[in-house]
């Protein structure tokens, strides 16, 4: 239960940060939070040779406005975002996901782009990405480009991020419309069996746009745009997002194991897929 | 390869070389033999090993040393004044809300770390604060009441 051995480098910014990113691409793991890669250190399932601890580079963090949305720099604190009346304002799903991780102690230390840079199946941030049509914002010594959240998460624990890259910023577009977050865990911050996050937006009587996401359902998280499409221009009902809900989890095989069974999993999902459509449209 | 570290440890600055794969609960353990701090999972999941850094509840095993590089770090050990008791660890004693002792230092830095932000908290918000440390002797009932008798009595 003790880290193997690394080189440990602490670079005070971003452009030292990434000139040893290019420098050890994959033999490289980046050190955000901790909360997830000390863990897998400890455990010795990742064994990199340079650890680069982020937690100098004040570029990285910081809250702000931007095109009327938000801009949440990587390094920023889930307990920061947490308690930022800006992030309660414009994008209330985040702070609503940020309640079911872990435990206040996880939180203090865990980051906004740590989680989603990490893309575990089951966590709470990646969904959110989705369902708030995130850009994620990278970056490396041969440049900077955006990834859209839909592109960014590939499988388990893998993005579109490429070796010697580092996410810096993730852009949340400004949301007219209400959202919610729900999920079940076995315990208390545990990670979530599964759950399901949705930004649903009126025009008048009928629903203009909605965006619902499935998590702990596969290898990453899923957006349901067939789902999407049946609520598009429909007027909201109860009986139109149980329908919804339930072709949202139709085609879904996720994984038994000890905790709960794959049949458990769809039909939980399809139920929590239900809740959060109707909470958000309400 | 070793690095420098600067760490203030109950009001105590360190100035040491250390195996950067040291996390922090093995320095204040192993190095500075502040054994108060349990290491129960290694994993960040039982809460044995809370301590504050800068302020706020940590996992001491999932914080490597070069993490705390120029931080504050308070311990189960910096609580009391000498041999007179913190007013948590009173209200804990008299609450009987330890059996084995083995989960107690880390429920009583995220207790600190409660009180310190919401000196009155209801019975809910002290569940939810402690739902992170885990306890297998007391069923939680005297660690909550012991909680909030020291909250009672400011």
């Amino acid at each position: 239960m003790k880290p193997p051995a690394f080189q440990y480098v602490a670079p005070s910014t971003l452009d030292e940060a990434l000139a040893i990113r290019a420098e050890h691409g994959f033999d490289s793991a980046l050190l955000a939070g901790g909360q997830s890669l000390i863990p897998l250190l400890n455990l010795r399932i990742a064994f990199p040779a340079v650890v680069i601890d982020l937690g100098r580079v004040k570029e990285l963090t910081g809250i702000h406005s931007a095109d009327g949305g938000l801009a949440i720099g990587a390094m920023t604190r889930q307990c920061e975002a947490e308690r930022s009346d800006l992030v309660r304002e414009r994008a209330p799903l985040v702070v609503q996901a940020l309640h079911h991780i872990g435990h206040g102690a996880i939180r203090n230390r865990g980051t906004i782009g740590g989680s989603l840079a990490h893309a575990d199946p089951a966590a709470e941030l990646p969904a959110v990405a989705l369902a708030l049509a995130a850009e994620l914002v990278v970056r490396s010594t041969r440049g900077e480009r955006t990834i859209p959240a839909d592109d960014f998460f590939r499988s388990y624990l893998t993005t579109a991020l490429e070796p010697d890259e580092l996410l810096v910023e993730v852009r949340l577009p400004a949301v007219n419309g209400g959202s919610s977050f729900q999920e079940v865990a076995r315990r208390h911050g545990d990670f979530a069996l599964v759950g399901a996050a949705a930004v649903v937006a009126l025009d008048g009587r009928a629903i203009r746009d909605v965006r619902l996401v499935l998590m702990g359902v596969g290898p990453k998280p899923v957006r349901a745009a067939g789902a999407e499409a049946m609520l598009r221009n429909v007027q909201p009902s109860e009986a139109a997002f149980a329908e919804a809900a339930q072709a949202a989890v139709a085609g879904l095989e996720p994984t038994s194991d000890i905790h709960a069974t794959a049949d458990y999993r769809r039909r939980v999902a399809g139920v929590l897929a239900r809740r959060a459509l109707v909470e958000a449209a309400s | 390869m070793t690095i420098h570290i600067d760490v203030t440890v109950n009001g105590t600055r360190h100035s040491v070389a250390a195996d950067p794969r040291k996390t922090l609960a093995d320095f204040l353990r192993d190095d500075l033999g502040l054994t108060g701090t349990h290491l129960g999972c290694e994993h960040g999941v039982c809460g044995a090993c809370t301590v504050l850094l800068d302020g706020g509840s940590a996992r001491s095993c999932l914080t490597l040393i070069g993490q705390a590089n120029g931080s504050e770090v308070m311990t189960i050990e910096g609580l009391s004044n000498g041999e007179a008791l913190h007013p948590l660890q009173e209200a804990m004693r008299d609450s009987h809300g330890f059996q084995c002792g083995f989960c107690t230092p880390g429920f009583m830095m995220t207790a600190v770390e409660l009180l310190r932000s919401n000196p009155k908290p209801t019975e809910a918000e002290v569940r939810e604060a402690i739902s992170g440390n885990i306890c297998r002797c007391t069923g939680y009932q005297s660690i909550i009441e012991g909680i909030l008798l020291a909250a009672e009595r400011g």
